[in-house]
């Protein structure tokens, strides 16, 4: 590589042209902290928070959207960085709602972990919140934007991954906040309520509403979604035999962290008391509970009777577009070989 | 999908038809939605509703519903008569193209107006867009197939895929998007009345033979009915018994009424589902089936991948999965399947199916594998007839516009079309019963365009009776220019609307799926019905 190269924290690394200085203390195995920059998008710059110093030129710079140019000297945790980052911290802290507590974002608030690891806490210094409406008018998301940090996350997502442009932030000074186009609720928007921003928000402004109080999983399993043929994969938090909550993001999935309100918010079905537990037989014009027992010997009866009386040809399969590759062929099979008749289809030809 | 869902954002122009893609095939939707956004791809939107991908769309054609192959044949009209056909490709990769190529003549922009409602100009712009790209795709769906001429309609799409050499390259192709989670699976692994697992033919002796022995049956060499022919073939006492598993034709077969008639006309109706459906009432037995997330197992999504998903939960009480009850129901029919694992069962497919040959489950632990995937080194294959067509050349096939089987008329002066929306799926037998869902669109309705439904005397959210030659339904009214003048919209995912009491069985000769997309209608005001 024709190698530009700098120096973090006095290691000397080669970047690429186009490196930013977070990604290349990234590749170095270097932490910066930050609020508003994610792998998956755009560099912005918006918080703040990864401020380092640069001794070569004695500046302090964002590293996230700071390209690494030769010859810098950066310091990712000289006193004078550290003070800037927990200036900007507690500017931001400032302005948060001190619901902590109560906030289901919990251990996994990203602002809580940098404040508490420069030893911040919410309470340090309190300047008057911002407060806004629950918004709250459809079953998936929950959005409190009093918690709003500013990061544009959600609004680089939708823009970016999602392509839907649904939410924009508007300046509006201290009431900035990411909004639709006309502050409308999310329903009834461009949104198309995919749950992505909500899965990226690094605070509790933006909530997912099923499985919100479900508490913790003891397993994660990778599904293959249940609806469209797109193939997405689902992970599901399961604890109790229940599914608790539904992300993306697996390994090799052709859906990376995109999913659509089916995937993320309609697995409710599984676990619905309307599901069938036991087999039903008719007797006397009425459905009613059998042992599996009677009900498969009414079933060998009922095809049995019209193999034998009318030839396999009056049995008719209806496989499933629902089921698995390896039930469709067991059915295909079981037509073919055990009934005897090619009378085999199911309903959705494409 | 001739390509891959990888590929898609390397096309310079996509043209979208009969797809309703933010609404039905969402994620998709975000791939091209992006890839507009970056300035890489150009969309082309040829659909008679509004859908909300035309906001995406450089080029935007509304046509008539059911006059596909017209509009097609004049792109193509307009691709030759411009010199924008790919030479080089017609020569080395087809056949049959003179012959074609007199058929198109009579598609001249002037005459596609006259049919379809499209402007030339907007034609001409969609011709040159699309054949001009280095890479162009086609993204279809139901609103091509669903017709009863579907299969022109594909033909005609891939005719214009071959003139412009649009095959075999990333960003290009020609891409159906399969509808439910493993449409593609289920074809793939024989659940048609004249295939066995891979597109064998039942009809063909070396493939009968094989999987006889492997079988260990004698099978039979004529193929069966298709689903819609099942019900007209129990409505006429030719089927007596009928196994139903995972499915809900009642619901989902056009003309309901009918369906359910034939149905009740059975000696014997076994239906297997995780809920009890429409069809599931009428049955003798109802067996308590698993749901995907409680079995082990693979599936095969619209772009030819094969992917594991893993068993998550218990079946609930005592529901059992789909293999092990057909396991039980052969075994007490005197003739016993061997009892594999999900994996053992793919081992078994896969010396079977020379497309999916190269499939073990230990190769799908990271990702999966689209067919055809001819042996356990091969990584599979991203973009079909890459150096050649599964049949050697490409064939262009001379389609002409007929119209509709059902057209409006004075006393139903209405077409209905039909299809999906985002928040449901199709009978809503999973989206009703998954509470977000079904709390946040609780209820269906019918779209109509405003200025029919003030010639109609019907406001907004107003209950009306929505009439066909088969039927009639009630539900609420919203007025949108989403819905062209003369057409209204209805999904079939609520059971009180039941919109298939109203659609056509009209048959498409050879694909054989029914004209779901359009039938003629008469709405009226209230809920008279
Ligand atoms: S839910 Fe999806 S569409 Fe809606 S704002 Fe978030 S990312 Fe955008
Ligand atoms: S998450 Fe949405 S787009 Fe993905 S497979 Fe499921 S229904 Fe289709």
């Amino acid at each position: 590589m024709t190698g530009t190269s700098i120096r973090i924290n006095g290691k000397r690394v080669s970047v690429y042209p186009e490196a930013r200085v977070l990604g290349a203390a990234r590749d170095l195995g270097i932490q910066i902290p930050t609020l508003c920059d994610h792998p998956l998008l755009s560099p912005s710059g918006y918080c703040g928070v990864c401020v380092v110093e640069d001794r070569a030129s004695g500046t302090l710079l964002t590293a996230c959207n700071t390209p690494a140019a030769a010859g810098m000297d950066i310091w990712t945790d000289s006193p004078r960085a550290c003070e800037a980052r927990r200036r900007t911290l507690e500017l931001i802290l400032s302005d948060h709602p001190e619901s902590c507590v109560i906030c289901e974002k919990g251990n996994a608030c990203r602002l809580r972990d940098l404040a508490s690891a420069v030893g911040l806490s919410l309470t340090s210094e309190k300047h008057v919140g911002r407060l806004y409406g629950i918004n709250d008018a459809n079953p998936f998301i929950h959005r409190d934007l009093s918690k709003c940090i500013g990061c544009q996350i959600c609004v680089r997502a939708c823009r970016e991954i999602q392509g839907a442009e649904a939410v924009e932030f508007t300046d509006l000074g201290v009431r900035a906040r990411p909004m639709t186009s006309a502050d409308t609720e999310l329903a009834g928007s461009a949104c198309e309520l995919c749950g992505l921003c909500v899965s990226m928000c690094p605070v509790g402004a933006l909530l997912e509403k099923p499985g919100r109080h479900a508490g913790t999983e003891d397993e994660r399993r990778a599904v293959i979604c249940p609806y469209c043929g797109v193939g997405c994969t689902l992970e599901l938090a399961v604890r109790d035999n229940r599914i608790l909550r539904v992300s993306a993001g697996v390994e090799g999935s052709v859906n990376g962290p995109s999913l659509c309100a089916k995937g993320r918010y309609g697995l409710g079905y599984v676990g619905h008391p309307d599901r069938l537990t036991a087999p039903l037989v008719r007797e006397g014009g009425e459905l009613v509970e059998a042992s599996w027992d009677a009900a498969l010997s009414r079933v060998v009866d009922g095809l049995g009777r019209a193999v034998a009386g009318h030839g396999p040809d009056s049995v008719a399969v209806l496989a499933s577009a629902k089921a698995t590759n390896e039930e469709n062929y067991l059915i295909g099979k079981f037509a073919r070989s055990v009934i005897g008749t090619n009378n085999i289809d199911h309903c959705a030809r494409l | 999908m001739t390509n891959s869902l990888e590929d898609l954002a390397e096309a310079d122009v996509i043209l979208l038809t009969g797809t309703n893609t933010i609404e039905n095939h969402p994620v998709i939707a975000q791939m091209m939605k992006t890839a507009v956004l970056s300035g890489k791809t150009r969309l082309i939107v040829a659909d008679p509703r509004d859908i909300s991908m035309a906001r995406y769309a450089t080029v935007r054609l509304r046509p008539r519903p059911g006059t596909d192959v017209a509009w097609l044949n004049g792109m193509a009209n307009v691709i030759l008569s411009e010199g924008l056909a790919d030479e080089r490709f017609i020569e080395r990769r087809t056949e049959g193209f003179d012959a074609w190529r007199e058929s198109v003549e009579r598609y001249a922009p002037a005459v596609v107006e006259r049919l379809t409602g499209i402007r030339p100009a907007d034609l001409r712009k969609a011709a040159r867009l699309y054949a001009s790209a280095d890479a162009a795709a086609i993204y279809y769906a139901m609103g091509i197939t669903q017709h009863s001429t579907g299969t022109d309609n594909v033909k005609a799409v891939a005719n214009l895929a071959m003139v412009t050499g649009n095959i075999g390259r990333p960003g290009t192709g020609v891409n159906p998007l399969r509808g439910q989670n493993n449409v593609q699976g289920a074809c793939d692994m024989g659940a048609l009345p004249d295939f066995y697992p891979g597109y064998q033919r039942v009809s063909d002796e070396a493939a009968r033979a094989k999987f006889s022995k492997a079988w260990g049956a004698t099978l039979p060499g004529t193929p069966g009915l298709t689903v819609t022919e099942m019900m007209d073939a129990a409505g006429g006492g030719a089927v007596t018994a009928m196994y139903v598993i995972g499915e809900n034709p009642v619901m989902t077969e056009p003309d309901a009424s009918h369906a359910a008639g034939a149905l009740e006309k059975l000696e014997f109706l076994v239906v297997q589902d995780i809920f009890l459906t429409e069809t599931g009432r009428l049955a003798d037995v109802v067996l308590p089936g698993a749901a995907s997330v409680e079995k082990e197992g693979t599936f095969t999504n619209t772009e030819r991948k094969v992917q594991r998903s893993a068993r998550a939960l218990e079946a609930p009480g005592e529901a059992r999965t789909d293999a092990d009850i057909i396991f039980d129901v052969a075994a007490r029919m005197g003739s016993p399947m061997p009892r594999l694992s999900a994996s053992g069962l793919m081992d078994e497919i896969a010396s079977l199916t020379p497309s999916y040959a190269g499939i073990k489950y230990s190769r799908l632990a990271h990702g999966g594998i689209r067919w055809p995937c001819p042996d356990t080194r091969h990584r599979g294959t991203r973009i079909l007839h890459a150096r050649e067509f599964a049949r050697g050349r490409g064939k262009f096939h001379p389609v002409e516009f007929i119209e509709p089987a059902e057209m409006p008329d004075e006393e139903y002066p209405l077409v209905l079309t039909t299809g999906r929306m985002l928040y449901h799926f199709h009978t809503g037998s999973m989206s009703h019963r998954s509470a977000a869902l079904e709390e946040y669109v609780p209820e269906g309705w019918a779209e109509l365009n405003p200025r029919d439904a003030r010639r109609l005397g019907i406001s907004e959210g107003m209950p009306i009776t929505v009439t066909s030659r088969r039927g009639s339904t009630r539900t609420h009214a919203r007025l949108t220019p989403r819905s062209p003048q003369g057409v209204v919209f209805m999904s079939f995912h609520f059971g009180a609307e039941a919109v298939n009491r109203l659609t056509n069985p009209a048959l498409d000769r050879e694909g054989k799926i029914p004209e779901f997309k359009v039938c003629a209608v008469r709405v009226e005001p209230g809920a008279s019905g």
